[in-house]
């Protein structure tokens, strides 16, 4: 069977890189040249991701014709299932009767966007790539972003050919992250996006770009180490209760294969050898039902979690679940890990230091990438990983976490009002906006409903955030191109010579200080409800924080474009150029401000409530 | 009259054949000392007939490996010439690794051209011969053999550090290596006597079995615990761990690129599987109470060893000698992986070596293709190479990331490799304590990698982001010497992505040896 969801979802990773390798062959004198290319190999990559999405709309739709209900209620719409079921289906297509096995009777789907392949069999390491509705609108966010962000770099001069091999490069790492579903796959993606970064800061960057660029690579370095260090441990939990039995069938009879048996003796005894069939993993999906099992454990229903689980050597469970994995302390532990690892991406207070100075050295279109996509991967890895895998010290670490949500907001925002360099002042609002994401996060109460609020709004501000700080950064790069300078106090009366560029700023401003009817209002919205049920406290301060949003957005707006100034009189207004840019970003602010629900959340919810469903019934009696 | 019976006969020609591959070099390493002597050919370059020579051996061993050689590979480990060596996969796995790599190395020296034609018969004489000690460090199972090997291995490398005779700094270097391997090869002398003394007999086997003994029993006694650490110490000067890496910098420093890449990855490869097959040995006799005895001590000296060479490595000008201390800070990575004291921390050690092969050779190659350009080593002799020769500094980049371990590159696979077995020994520790010093390891390890960082990173910073210095000559290198280091950046990446093989090969090469018992599950 041709696998197209397998190739759909590789091009959309490696197109990117490809077309870095195609400008190996493209002489660097001509600039022009390599700048559509790239910009084609951006585009192509948008085109396919957004084949991909129509793809992913299909699935959806399967669901909810077939069970006859609304799509954030279809179990299929979940990841997981989709797994799992791929799995069952693959075992109807090898079944020696031909017979199809109960549970499987459905259709395999030509196309359900999960798709998996061996690639380093004896770590058991897979090429494992999926979609859902929580990778999905970043994916897309990624791919846009790429897009535009490529044409606001026609304005690099400097060793163009270099610079738009590492931006290739980064788009694979970045669509490669979110894309994959093997957490060593996911690492390596992880990592790949680190270079490119360091160079493209580093070469291309403001004065102080080398000082950027170094730190910016060793925290991030640091916080990968971490996430190493948690990977290793979630790989050496013995994990077979929580594969299909077939597998550790399979493991069993390769044992008794490399003692001397003949394929059909070992396929015999099998059962004697079951004892040493360990299976370890870094499949994310088998590693987060673990990590609900561990949940259960801790809350004492061992006896429950052996009762349901597929495994048939009951007795050598209980064993196997007083591994390390299913004790408080390495739950604890390795969400702290996993935990700060991201968090650093994101940033959160106190690991957030390195933003600013990389934000600020950073060309205009890497800066757009950096907060529009790269501080996604924090928060997408917390909801993807450290989430699922370590449910227990999520839930119990809840009040610590959603503490540094709300620091960040209101430490950012602080920051920000400080600020007297324009896009430092955008860097510090990008901390600020992040933290929304946090606590939208963090904020697992009691009733399920409630966290599908704030992960709802979590996931909603993380795409806004998206939209509307690339438009802030590259509102600042049109400004910097004309004045060169980014001193707020110096710049006055911008709207008088700039109309164009003056509404345009006004209203991202405003989408991203949460204006209602715009972008970001909906997920603060959503976020600080959530908030209000879970903590009344910090859902007052959050509310109270943005007035403190408001007042440096508007005392920025003042002091940037209000009153006259004869200095800036002769500048021109937005060029095509960028206003082709700035459109793309403004419309989506607008649109995903007024109709949220139609183009986010109706296929973003399902995944998010579905791993909410997953997470919060796990809390036991409430 | 002597006479010998059909069964010596039979073990001879069967030991012949297993010792083929060492033969073959011996074979050339004769025929070129003739060459030298005729003046019709004395003067021709010989880097032909001993690459003929290295390939030749090397085919064999991969004969030997496949076992479709008229000698298959046995499972279990055969001794043979009266038991002074071991014909097991951990040989041949390290005949395979030094024969692949001198082939490259000579290959190298085509584009280099380090050894002209009138030298070229010194040169490669003892580059094959040195190839050929360390070959027999790989598989000495009596430590009379690995006195020997050692020697054989040292000797030739001696005079390879102080080849460029011109050169003060090269004659520095060699002197200072004699002086140095002089000392560590008598202080490993006297440990062989101590221990050889102590049990009446020098072979690895029965020595295992009286350590493995004293182990068990807790009888180590004082002439037996000062005669292992001399052995160790003799191992460790060459292996350049911390402290006795005081020749190390020095002799990188002064010594050809070619001969810094044959030191740091041959003669390294050579002792670290000496070292494994002398812990495997005592592992195998008693595994619990031979891990609690050299865990602490291994696990010390290589976070000593890992540290001090990043830390030092932070404030060097010179590139030879910033990846002498690199070579210090990987000996104390793959020592980390030693000290599990068990055959899954030895495969790691083994896969680390054939990724620390190609991107190790690659950066000394660059190095070395760079300093026939600019006469210079100097990191400052790299400032801005980006703009001359792109291809050159991508291919080098791939090298110190690798170096670093930063994924999808070959180093990022061989780190994993031994962390994933540090951690496998830490949750598997018989011992409360023993663990923590597994989990300390492991946490040094991984923030070694992020101070290493720094170094690599500011490297490549120099050629990529800082402005070429003034009145710098033409600095691209012939198109043929670049595909040489570009092939094996591509190398470096292939085997980064696709290890699986490597890895199964890697396990194979330990497979004669007891496998660990005890597994998490296992245990509960």
């Amino acid at each position: 069977m041709l696998e197209t969801d397998l190739w759909q979802m590789t091009a959309l990773t490696f197109v990117p890189a490809l077309f870095a390798l195609i400008l190996v062959f493209v002489p660097a004198t001509a600039k022009e040249a390599l700048r559509w290319v790239t910009l084609l190999g951006t585009a192509v990559t948008l085109a396919i991701s957004l084949v991909v999405f129509v793809g992913y709309l299909d699935v959806l739709e399967g669901v909810r014709s077939e069970r006859g209900v609304l799509p954030w209620h279809g179990k299929d719409a979940h990841l997981e299932a989709r797994v799992d079921y791929a799995l069952a289906g693959s075992e109807v297509q090898t079944g020696p009767d031909g017979k199809a096995l109960p549970g499987s009777l459905r259709p395999q789907p030509a196309s359900d966007l999960v798709a998996r392949s061996a690639w380093i069999p004896r770590f058991n390491i897979e090429y494992f790539l999926g979609i859902d509705g929580i990778s999905m609108p970043l994916v897309l966010l990624t791919t846009l972003l790429c897009f535009l962000s490529m044409i606001a770099s026609w304005g690099i001069e400097k060793h163009v050919k270099g610079y738009c091999m590492l931006f290739l490069l980064l788009e694979t790492g970045m669509i490669g992250c979110f894309l994959a579903l093997d957490f060593f796959l996911f690492y390596i993606f992880w990592e790949v996006m680190l270079l490119p970064m360091y160079f493209l800061i580093g070469v291309w960057g403001g004065p102080r770009r080398e000082y950027a660029a170094i730190k910016f690579f060793l925290y991030t370095l640091l916080g990968s180490v971490f996430i190493l260090i948690a990977l290793l441990g979630f790989y050496f939990t013995d994990v077979r209760d929580f594969v299909r039995p077939e597998m550790v069938k399979a493991k069993a009879v390769e044992i008794g294969v490399r003692q001397g048996l003949s394929a059909g003796d070992a396929e015999k005894q099998w059962e004697k050898f079951a004892k040493d069939a360990n299976v370890h993993t870094f499949d994310l999906v088998t590693l987060g039902k673990a990590g609900r099992a561990a949940m259960r454990v801790l809350n004492g229903e061992t006896d429950k979690v052996i009762a349901e689980a597929p495994s048939t050597d009951k007795a050598g469970m209980k064993e196997r679940l007083k591994q390390p994995f299913f004790t408080s302390f390495f739950q604890v532990a390795m969400f702290l890990l996993l935990f700060i690892g991201f968090a650093i991406k994101v940033p959160v207070f106190p690991f957030h230091t390195w933003l600013p100075d990389a934000h600020v050295e950073a060309p205009t279109p890497i800066s757009m990438l950096l907060a529009g996509v790269l501080l996604k991967l924090g928060g997408y890895g917390i909801l993807r990983i450290a989430y699922p895998i370590c449910p227990w010290a999520a839930y119990t670490l809840a009040w610590p976490l959603a503490l540094f949500g709300v620091i960040n907001i209101v430490y950012g925002a602080f920051a920000a009002m400080a600020q007297t360099d324009f896009k430092k002042l955008v860097a510090y609002s990008s901390v600020s906006h992040m933290g929304y994401v946090i606590l939208g996060i963090a904020v697992w109460s009691a009733r399920p409903q409630y966290w599908e609020w704030g992960m709802n709004g979590a996931m909603f501000q993380m795409i806004a955030h998206g939209v509307t700080s690339a438009g802030m950064f590259f509102l600042v790069g049109v400004i910097y191109d004309r004045a060169h300078h980014r001193d707020l106090n110096n710049f006055r009366g911008l709207m008088e010579p700039m109309p164009f560029y003056g509404g345009l700023s006004f209203l991202i401003f405003f989408a991203a200080l949460g204006l209602p009817g715009l972008c970001g209002f909906i997920g603060e919205a959503f976020v600080v409800l959530a908030a209000w049920t879970y903590s009344p406290v910090l859902a007052v301060i959050t509310a109270a924080a943005v007035i403190l949003t408001a007042a440096y957005v508007l005392w920025t707006l003042q002091r940037v474009y209000l009153g006259t100034n004869p200095a800036y009189k002769d500048f021109p207004d937005m060029s095509v150029r960028e206003i082709i840019i700035g459109v793309p970003l403004l419309v989506l602010a607008v649109l995903l401000g007024v109709f949220p629900q139609y183009f986010l959340l109706s296929w973003m919810q399902p995944s998010v409530n579905g791993l909410v469903e997953s997470l919060s019934k796990l809390t036991g009696g409430q | 009259m002597l006479t010998f019976s059909p069964q010596a006969i039979a073990d001879l020609q069967r030991d012949l054949l297993a010792f083929l591959p060492e033969l073959v070099l011996c074979a050339a390493i004769v025929l070129m000392l003739l060459i030298r002597l005729f003046p019709a050919t004395g003067r021709t370059h010989l880097g032909g007939l001993a690459l003929l020579a290295v390939g030749g051996a090397l085919v064999v061993a991969w004969l030997q490996w496949t076992r479709s050689g008229s000698l298959p590979l046995p499972d279990t480990s055969v001794r043979y010439f009266t038991g002074l060596l071991a014909y097991d996969s951990l040989t041949v796995f390290l005949r395979l690794f030094l024969l692949g790599f001198v082939a490259l190395a000579i290959v190298l020296t085509f584009f280099t051209h380090i050894p002209d034609s009138e030298d070229s018969g010194d040169f490669y004489v003892l580059l094959l011969g040195g190839t050929v000690g360390m070959m027999l460090m790989a598989s000495a199972n009596h430590l009379l053999m690995v006195y020997m090997a050692v020697e054989m291995a040292s000797l030739p490398s001696y005079a390879l550090v102080g080849f460029t005779k011109g050169r003060r700094a090269s004659s520095e270097a060699a002197l200072k290596y004699v002086v140095y391997g002089g000392g560590a090869a008598g202080v490993m002398l006297y440990g062989i006597s101590l221990v050889a003394g102590r049990f009446g007999t020098g072979s690895l086997t029965d020595v295992a079995q009286g350590v493995g003994a004293a182990l068990a029993t807790g009888t180590l006694d004082v002439p037996l615990a000062l005669g292992l650490a001399f052995i160790f110490i003799g191992l460790a000067f060459k292996l350049s761990a911390v402290p006795f890496h005081f020749w190390c910098p020095d002799v990188f420093e002064g010594a050809p690129a070619e001969i810094g890449a044959f030191l740091s990855v041959a003669s390294k490869g050579a002792a670290m599987a000496l070292a494994g097959r002398l812990v495997l040995a005592f592992a195998a006799v008693a595994p619990e109470q031979a891990a609690l005895a050299f865990a602490p001590v291994l696990a010390l000296f290589a976070a000593v060893t890992a540290t001090f060479g990043n830390l030092a490595a932070y404030s060097q000008t010179n590139l030879k000698r910033l990846l002498a201390y690199s070579t210090i800070a990987h000996a104390g990575y793959m020592m980390m992986a030693l000290a599990c004291v068990n055959t899954e921390g030895m495969s790691a050690v083994l896969f680390y070596l054939v990724t620390y092969l190609f991107t190790n050779l690659g950066a000394f190659a660059v190095i070395a293709l760079i300093r026939n350009r600019t006469g210079s080593e100097d990191l400052s002799a790299y400032a801005g190479l980006v703009y001359t020769a792109p291809g050159l500094v991508v291919a080098m980049g791939v090298f110190l990331l690798s170096l670093l371990g930063l994924p999808p590159l070959a180093g990022f696979a061989g780190k994993f490799v031994i962390f994933s077995a540090v951690y496998h020994a830490a949750a598997d520790a018989s011992r409360p304590w023993l663990a923590q010093i597994y989990w300390a390891l492991f946490v040094i390890g991984g923030l070694n990698t992020v101070i290493s960082a720094v170094y690599y990173v500011r490297a490549l910073k120099v050629m990529v982001i800082d402005k070429p210095p003034e009145g710098v000559g033409d600095r691209r290198v012939p198109f043929a010497a670049g595909s040489y280091a570009a092939i094996l950046a591509m190398l470096v990446f292939v085997l980064g992505i696709a290890w699986n093989m490597l890895s199964v090969a890697s396990e194979r090469g330990t497979a004669s040896f007891p496998a660990p018992k005890a597994t998490v599950a296992a245990k509960g």
